[in-house]
C-alpha cells in the first residue's frame, strides 16, 4: 500500500509533533514531580536552620553555604582566569601550532567526565598537597573542571567580534589593551557571561566531583578548610539512604529553583548586553 | 581615561594573580590542618548514622566541640586515617593482621549483621548454607528455599565497605559472590533497594533494620539484639573506632564519651550490643 | 607602549599558569593510570571481564561494555527525539512558538544529574520491574535517563545544523512540487548530515561521561549485562563507587580507566569536529 506525499508527511510530522510533546511532557513531569513533592517543605526555618539526625530533621542552611562557598570561589577563580587565558590566546598571539593544540587540550578536557576530575581533586588537592576533604579541594577541583569550558566559549565569543571593530579602534588611536578590553571584550561579553553562567550552573550541579573533595560534612563550615555538603550531595545522600524522602524533595525544589534562577539571569544579561552592543 | 583603563587592567589581571598567590599561599599553611582541627570522623557507613547521634548529644554537652562525621564505607575510614584526612576511622569489621600493626583500634559496640528481605517476602528463615548458596548464584528461585516462585536478586555492597567483608567472612568463606548481585554504596542504599523489590536480598548492620524490612532468621536464631549478646546468633562484627597510633586530645575525648555509660547507652538504645 | 607590555607579559603569565594547571591534570592521570596498564598487560586489562581487586585482577572489559550498551541506548532515545524536536521546531512549528520552546530545553540541561537519576529510581525504575521484569535497574532505566540527560545538548547541535543548510536548498525543492517532509527527507536531513552527526557523536560522549544518574538507576552488577533488563555497571560508576578506598594498584586501575575514558571521549570529540569540518569543506566548495 503506497502512501501518498500528503499522507506520509501528516503521519511523520503528526508523530514528530507527538515526540515533541512528549519530550515537554517529560521535562514538565520531572519539574513538578520534585517542586510539587518538595515546596511545601521548604519554609523559611528549613532554609536558615542546620541539619539535626543526620538531616532527618532540621533544615539545609549549612548546604546552601557550603553550596555558595564551593561553586562561587570555583567560578570566582576560573572565571578571569580563564577569560584572561581566552584574551591573550586569541589577541596576543599569533594563530599557530601553538595555540591549535592548546585549544584542542581544551577542547578535551572539558569533554572530560566530571568524575576524572573528582579522583584527581581527591588525590592531588585533599591527599598529596593535604588540603583535606574541604571547601578549598572542592572549589579548586571545580575550577580546574570549569576552566577548559570557560575557555573555550570565551574564546569563541572574542573570535567572534568582528575584525573591523578592531580596526577601527586601532585607527582611532587605541592600544592594543585598550581594543581588547573596550572594544572586544564588550561585544564579547554575552557570550562569556553565558559561559560562566553556565558554569556556575554546572558548578552547583556538581555531585561526583564533590563527593571526596569537600565531603559531606553536616556541620556549618568554619573556613575554607572545613569539609562542607553541598545541596546537591545532600540531596543524592538523603533521597539514597531514605533518611528523609520530605527533605530530600525540598532540597531539590531549592536546587532547583537555584539552577532555574541562574539561567533565566544567564538569559536575561545575555538579551540585555546583546541590545546595548547594538548585536 | 588613562587611570581609569589602568584601574580596569589592574582589576583584569592583577587580581586572578593575586587570588592564584593567595591560594597557594594558603594551601602550604593549609597543610596538617587535621591535628589542629576538632575531631573528624570517615568511614564505615553501619557506624555513620549511630557516630552522628554521638557526634550531636557531644556537641549538646560540650559546645565549641566540633565534631565532623563523614561516610565512604570502612577502608575508605581506615586509609583517610592513614593519610590523615581525618583523626578517626571507622571499621564495621576486624582489622587484618597486617592493618593491626599500623592502626590502633577501639571496640565501642558489636553489631549484627542481619539478612534482609522484603516485607511482602513470605520467607521468615534461612540457613548459612542457604544465603551462601543463594549469593554466590547457586540457588536463584525463591521456591527453593522456601519462598514464591521467581527470581532471587541478591544485593551487595561495594569492596571497601566492612560490612561487606565482615558477610563474606562470616558466610561466603571461599564462595566468591555472584557477578550479576546488584550493588550499592551504602547501608541505606541496601535498605531502600529492598525495600522497592519483593525479589531482593541483601545484608546490613542489625542495628539499622527498621520495620520496612524484614530480617530473616538464620539457623533458626532470631536476629536480636538478645540474641547477639546471649551469643546464640552468630553473624556478629566489631565495631571500630581505629587511629594511627595514639589518639590527640580531642579524639580522646570524644571516643571517652563513646565509651562511658552515656555513650554506650545511646547506642545500646538505637539497636547495637554494647562493647562490654 | 609600556602599559600595553605590562598587561600583555601578565596575561602572559596567566594564560601559562592556566595552560600549566590543566596540562599538569592530564599528565597526572596518565602517569598514574598507564603503567598499570602496562603492568597488567593491555590485552589483560582491556580484555578480561575479570575485576577483583583484592586478588589484583583488573579486567576493564564488562564495564566497557556497559559504558557502550548504555550510551548507545541513550543515543538512540537521544537520536529519535532530538531529530523530531530540531526538526519541528525549524520546520513545522511557527517562530513565535519556536523562540519560547528553544529556552525551555535549556533548561533541560540544568537539571543536576542526581536529580534525574532520583526521578528515574522513583518512577521509571518500578515501572520496568513490574511491566517487564528484572530488577528495573537495568540498560534499560539508565538508557531513558541518560537519553532524556543529552537531549537538550544534541537538539541544539542539530538545530544549528538544520538552520544552516541555505534556505534556497529547501525553497527550490519545494518549487519543484516536493511537499515539506519530503524536502526534510531528501534535502535537508541529507545537507545537514555531517551537522547531524556530529551532534549525536557530541551526545554520546556526554552519556559515556555521566556518573551519578547511573549509579542510582543502572544497578552495578558485574557481570556483562545479557540483555536490556539486566543490571549494568559502567566505567564511570565504577570509577565514583571504589576512588573512595581504593590503594596503591587498585588506584591506579581507575586512574586507567580514566585515562580509558579520556582516550574515547577525545576520540569522540574529535571525530565531531572532523565530521563537521568537512560539512564547512563541503560547503565552501559548492
Amino acid at each position: 500500500m503506497r502512501l501518498s506525499p500528503v499522507t506520509s508527511q501528516r503521519l511523520a510530522v503528526g508523530f514528530m509533533w507527538l515526540l515533541t510533546g512528549i519530550t515537554f511532557a517529560v521535562l514538565v513531569f520531572i519539574l513538578a514531580f520534585i517542586l510539587v513533592h518538595g515546596l511545601p517543605h521548604v519554609t523559611w526555618t528549613f532554609l536558615t536552620h542546620s541539619p539535626a539526625s543526620m538531616g532527618r530533621e532540621g533544615g539545609i542552611f549549612p548546604m546552601i553555604l557550603g553550596t555558595f562557598l564551593v561553586a562561587g570561589l570555583a567560578v570566582l577563580l576560573a572565571a578571569p582566569i580563564g577569560v584572561a587565558t581566552a584574551v591573550y590566546l586569541s589577541e596576543y598571539t599569533r594563530e599557530g601550532r601553538l595555540t591549535l593544540v592548546i585549544r584542542f587540550g581544551a577542547d578535551c578536557l572539558s569533554g572530560v567526565p566530571s568524575i576524572i576530575f573528582g579522583l584527581f581533586g581527591f588525590v592531588f588537592f585533599a591527599i598529596t598537597l593535604g588540603m583535606g576533604l574541604s571547601v578549598l579541594s572542592g572549589s579548586l577541583t571545580l575550577a580546574l573542571m570549569v576552566l577548559p569550558t570557560i575557555i573555550r566559549t570565551s574564546e569563541e565569543a572574542i573570535r567572534a567580534v568582528p575584525t573591523s571593530y578592531r580596526e577601527v579602534s586601532l585607527g582611532l588611536g587605541g592600544t592594543r589593551w585598550q581594543t581588547v578590553f573596550y572594544v572586544v571584550l564588550r561585544s564579547a561579553l554575552p557570550g562569556i557571561s553565558t559561559g560562566i553562567v553556565l558554569s556556575l550552573g554546572r558548578s552547583i550541579s556538581e555531585t561526583a566531583a564533590v563527593m571526596l573533595t569537600a565531603g559531606s560534612a553536616l556541620r556549618l563550615p568554619r573556613s575554607l578548610f572545613d569539609s562542607s555538603r553541598t545541596l546537591a550531595l545532600h540531596f543524592y545522600l538523603l533521597s539514597r539512604e531514605g533518611i528523609s524522602m520530605p527533605n530530600a524533595y525540598a532540597t531539590a525544589s531549592v536546587l532547583i529553583i537555584a539552577i532555574l534562577a541562574l539561567n533565566l539571569l544567564a538569559y536575561a544579561l545575555m538579551r540585555r548586553f546583546a541590545v546595548k552592543v547594538g548585536h | 581615561m588613562a587611570s581609569r583603563a589602568l584601574g580596569a587592567a589592574c582589576m583584569k589581571s592583577i587580581f586572578p594573580t593575586l587570588v592564584v598567590l593567595l591560594v597557594f599561599g594558603t594551601i602550604c599553611t593549609g597543610c596538617r590542618r587535621t591535628s589542629e582541627r576538632s575531631v573528624s570522623l570517615l568511614g564505615s557507613t553501619s557506624i555513620q548514622p549511630f557516630a552522628e547521634m554521638l557526634a550531636e548529644r557531644y556537641a549538646k554537652d560540650h559546645p565549641g566541640e566540633f565534631v565532623e562525621v563523614q561516610g565512604g564505607g570502612s577502608t575508605a575510614g581506615l586509609q583517610a586515617t592513614e593519610s590523615g584526612l581525618v583523626n578517626i576511622g571507622m571499621c564495621s569489621r576486624s582489622l587484618t593482621a597486617k592493618e593491626a600493626l599500623v592502626f590502633t583500634s577501639i571496640l565501642i559496640a558489636r553489631d549484627g549483621l542481619a539478612l534482609v528481605v522484603n516485607r511482602e517476602n513470605p520467607v521468615i528463615k534461612l540457613s548459612v548454607e542457604q544465603v551462601r548458596a543463594l549469593f554466590a548464584g547457586r540457588v536463584t528461585n525463591w521456591r527453593d528455599v522456601g519462598g514464591k516462585h521467581g527470581p532471587i536478586r541478591p544485593i551487595t555492597r561495594e569492596e571497601g565497605s566492612g560490612t561487606r567483608e565482615s558477610f563474606v567472612r562470616l558466610v561466603m568463606g571461599k564462595e566468591r559472590i555472584a557477578g550479576r548481585a546488584l550493588t550499592q554504596e551504602s547501608n541505606g542504599a541496601v535498605k531502600e533497594l529492598v525495600k522497592g523489590d519483593p525479589a531482593a536480598i541483601g545484608y546490613m548492620s542489625l542495628g539499622l533494620v527498621d520495620k520496612d524490612l524484614k530480617a530473616v532468621a538464620i539457623d533458626g536464631i532470631q536476629p536480636t539484639v538478645e540474641n547477639v549478646l546471649a551469643d546464640r546468633y552468630h553473624l556478629v562484627r566489631p565495631l571500630l573506632f581505629v587511629t594511627k597510633g595514639a589518639a590527640n586530645v580531642a579524639a580522646r575525648k570524644f571516643i571517652d564519651f563513646v565509651l562511658s555509660p552515656p555513650g554506650q547507652n545511646l547506642l545500646a538504645s538505637e539497636g547495637l550490643v554494647k562493647s562490654q | 607602549m609600556k602599559r600595553d607590555k605590562v598587561i600583555g607579559a601578565i596575561l602572559l603569565a596567566v594564560a601559562l599558569s592556566a595552560i600549566t594547571g590543566l596540562a599538569i591534570i592530564t599528565v597526572f592521570i596518565f602517569r598514574e593510570g598507564v603503567p598499570i596498564i602496562l603492568r597488567v598487560g593491555p590485552r589483560q586489562f582491556f580484555l578480561s571481564t575479570d575485576w577483583d581487586p583484592s586478588l589484583g585482577h583488573f579486567g576493564i572489559l564488562s564495564m566497557m561494555v556497559g559504558s557502550l550498551f548504555v550510551t548507545v541506548g541513550a543515543a538512540v532515545i537521544g537520536v529519535v527525539f532530538s531529530l523530531s524536536l530540531a526538526i519541528v521546531l525549524t520546520q513545522f512549528a511557527p517562530p513565535g512558538l519556536s523562540a519560547a520552546l528553544k529556552p525551555v530545553i535549556e533548561l533541560l540541561a540544568g537539571i543536576p544529574s542526581v536529580v534525574y537519576g532520583f526521578v528515574g529510581v522513583v518512577t521509571l525504575v518500578p515501572l520496568i520491574r513490574q511491566w517487564l521484569g528484572g530488577p528495573g535497574l537495568s540498560v534499560l532505566a539508565a538508557s531513558i535517563v541518560l537519553g532524556v540527560m543529552i537531549l537538550p545538548t544534541i537538539t541544539s547541535i542539530a538545530i544549528d545544523a538544520l538552520q544552516a543548510v541555505p534556505k534556497s536548498y529547501l525553497e527550490g525543492s519545494i518549487a519543484l512540487g516536493a511537499t515539506r517532509w519530503q524536502t526534510v527527507t531528501m534535502v535537508l536531513l541529507r545537507a545537514a548530515r555531517s551537522g547531524l552527526v556530529a551532534a549525536i557523536i557530541l551526545g554520546m560522549g556526554r552519556a559515556i561521561g555521566e556518573t551519578m544518574a547511573v549509579i542510582m538507576v543502572a544497578g552495578n552488577a558485574l557481570d556483562v549485562p545479557r540483555s536490556l533488563l539486566a543490571p549494568v555497571r559502567t566505567l564511570t560508576s565504577n570509577i565514583a563507587l571504589e576512588m573512595g578506598y581504593a590503594s596503591g594498584d587498585h588506584r591506579q586501575a581507575l586512574f586507567a580507566t580514566g585515562v580509558t575514558l579520556f582516550v574515547i571521549i577525545t576520540i569522540l570529540n574529535t571525530a565531531a569536529l572532523a565530521i563537521s569540518r568537512q560539512r564547512a569543506g563541503k560547503r565552501r566548495a559548492t
